[in-house]
């Protein structure tokens, strides 16, 4: 890259520099590391720009046109936004995602909080952090295909047991009503370990002694849970949150193992709507204006990633 | 936090007694039986799915609807598992329950382990140097190329990989491992930030010792910085690596082709070749059985770091 051309003689003679000046502060030397720099950086700079930067502003630039694939992309203007908007795919599949994200991350959360307080009070296991853990390692398309034969419609075994109770058997995700909450259900099932042991983490920034000095004074777990726990974890709950908040809107893997068996276009998230338009539709112009909404609405919650991170090192730190 | 935060004020020292026996005093410990429960059932909700796709590997398709309750099935098999491998021929495959259609798993898990080692080992090693290089070394613009970098975690994956599907396309790098790991192999905006913060947090004190040892930048990095960072190197290369087990999109799309197909892809179009209405449960539960085997050994080996990695890099 621009390596060589930039080289400066200068930072060899750093040692005497820095030996010369004898001054007490930790970095008094002024170097320039041009040269060696440029060869640190220019693996990543080259996948930097060639994947990154490169496709951000062509995506933009696609979703400005109408682009098949085949021909070159040709510029419309706005005309894919516009569409976008009387589209009622489109406001489906974000309503399905909405719905979807709702179900997901109030259940998750919960369920996560409820493991990880049970953990930080009852063991400290690695083993058991460990098992919990299994769910999240495992790709996303075996946690679908593991779950749409557990419930089987037919010989399900979930669908065993409900028949060995005495109740009535489900077609889960062919049902409309159920296949979402289901899919919700699922990643649930998939990420709830992985979010507890986050929370678990944030859990042991939190002094012992105040657990101590709360339970000599005669306080209960669920006082612990309301007046310590809950409170001193606010930040990296936040945080936690939002940043499955915006896994969650990610949705996709789950969706499209299962989607041939779910009744019309009930589970078409939004990720997967954006994936149908450019690869079985190729429509990649209107695919991209279609992610460049996703994306904004992504930024957006990074953005306020970035702050509550920022939030919570200056609360635990 | 501050020393002071969790220092004991004389007046509160209390004798050392483990949390669960002060929890236990007095009246029934009903709340921590329930607590145990509650565990317990997690661990049950999380490992009978496991259990469950290996006994169903282990059933012959015809007894799937007879099948009785016990810990293994009726007649167990291996069939289904040496089918999936492809090291059965086409008519023995058939009357297993496979549909005829050419299954090579064995082949889409090495092509796993292909996808997955590329992207670790060299994503790894350049976010590294890069990290060392943003961390340490002066140079004019290090802050503005390391601004862009971080504004880039704010793209979600979907919104660069239209373009990226049509970049590789045209590179004519489709079904080939080139194109598959392309975009992820020379970095990820978040391996960068990582281990920048980390290099940011060794003491000065070691480099400039080697400094006056006389031991330059690029010496530095690789005998003196890298053999001190196993630890942070580890913990992001595992992370790089669970993520690329897992990787679905991507694949799909630009590695369909028997030769560069993965696991999770494979799993995919195994499960649309299915022969009748009914899914080939018993295939499809033997190659699940081999995407989960991989992870349980990466468990016991690295367990400890694996869990423990989640204290840095979950909250990103």
């Amino acid at each position: 890259m621009v390596a060589s051309k930039t080289a400066t003689p200068r930072h060899r003679d750093d040692r005497e520099v820095f030996l010369g000046a004898g001054a007490p502060a930790a970095r008094p030397r002024r170097r320039d590391d041009r040269k060696v720099a440029w060869l640190f950086l220019a693996p990543v700079l080259v996948g930097f720009a060639l994947f990154y930067a490169y496709p951000t502003v062509l995506g933009v630039y696609y979703s400005l046109t109408d682009y098949g694939l085949l021909a070159p992309p040709n510029l419309v203007g706005a005309e894919n936004y516009r569409d976008l908007v009387n589209d009622d795919k489109f406001w489906n599949a974000l309503k399905v995602t909405g719905y979807y994200v709702v179900l997901n991350i109030v259940s998750q959360t919960v369920l996560a909080l409820a493991l990880a307080t049970v953990m930080h009070r009852l063991t400290q296991s690695v083993a058991v952090r460990a098992m919990l853990l299994v769910p999240w390692l495992v790709p996303n398309v075996t946690v679908g295909l593991l779950w749409m034969w557990m419930l089987d419609a037919n010989i399900g075994f979930v669908n065993h047991v409900l028949r060995a109770v005495g109740l009535g058997t489900t077609g889960f995700l062919t049902s409309p009503t159920w296949a979402m909450p289901t899919i919700a259900g699922i990643n649930t099932w998939a990420y709830t370990g992985y979010t507890a042991l986050l929370l678990y983490a944030g859990m042991l920034q939190i002094p012992r002694y105040l657990y101590e000095s709360a339970s000599l004074d005669g306080a209960g777990e669920w006082r612990m849970f309301t007046r310590i726990t809950l409170p001193l974890l606010r930040p990296v709950l936040a945080l936690v949150l939002v940043v499955s908040l915006i896994g969650s809107f990610q949705i996709f893997d789950t969706v499209a193992v299962t989607i041939r068996n779910t009744p019309g276009g009930v589970t078409r998230v939004i990720y997967y709507y954006i994936y149908e338009q450019a690869f079985t539709n190729f429509r990649m112009g209107y695919a991209s204006a279609i992610a460049v909404v996703l994306a904004l609405l992504l930024g957006l919650l990074t953005v306020v990633q970035m702050r509550l991170l920022r939030a919570s090192r200056s609360d635990l730190a | 936090m501050t020393p002071t935060r969790t220092q004991v004020s004389p007046g509160r020292i209390a004798p050392a007694r483990s949390p669960l026996a002060r929890m236990s005093q007095g009246r029934i410990p009903l709340g921590r039986i329930a607590a145990w429960v509650l565990l317990a059932l997690a661990a049950v909700a999380t490992i009978f799915p496991f259990y469950w796709m290996v006994r169903t590997a282990l059933t012959p398709a015809a007894d799937l609807y007879s099948d009785g309750v016990g810990l293994l099935p009726d007649n167990p098999t291996m069939i289904n598992f040496l089918r999936v491998l492809g090291l059965t021929s086409v008519a023995e495959s058939r009357e297993a329950g496979g549909s005829g259609a050419k299954v090579d798993f064995l082949r889409y898990l090495l092509n796993s382990f292909v996808y997955c080692g590329l992207i670790t080992v060299v994503q790894t090693l350049c976010c590294a140097m890069a990290g060392y290089a943003f961390a340490r070394l002066r140079f004019p613009g290090r802050d503005l190329v390391f601004g862009l970098l971080v504004a880039a975690l704010m793209v979600p994956p979907i919104f660069t990989l239209l373009p990226n599907f049509v970049l590789v396309k045209n590179l004519g790098w489709l079904n080939t491992f080139a194109g598959m790991v392309a975009p992820t192999v020379l970095m990820t905006p978040f391996a960068v930030f990582f281990l920048r913060q980390f290099f940011l947090s060794i003491p000065r004190e070691i480099e400039e010792a080697a400094t006056l040892d006389g031991v330059g930048g690029w010496g530095m990095f690789w005998r003196v910085v890298l053999p001190m960072s196993r630890g942070p190197l580890l913990t992001i290369g595992l992370t790089t690596a669970v993520w690329a087990w897992k990787d679905y999109l991507w694949p799909l799309l630009t590695g369909r082709d028997e030769e560069t197909r993965v696991l999770t892809v494979a799993l995919g179009i195994f499960l649309q070749q299915s022969p009748n209405t009914q899914p080939d449960w018993t295939g499809l539960m033997a190659g699940s059985t081999l995407t989960v085997l991989p992870v349980l050994v990466l468990l016991i080996f690295l367990g400890r770091r694996l869990v423990e990695s989640l204290n840095f890099t979950g909250i990103k």
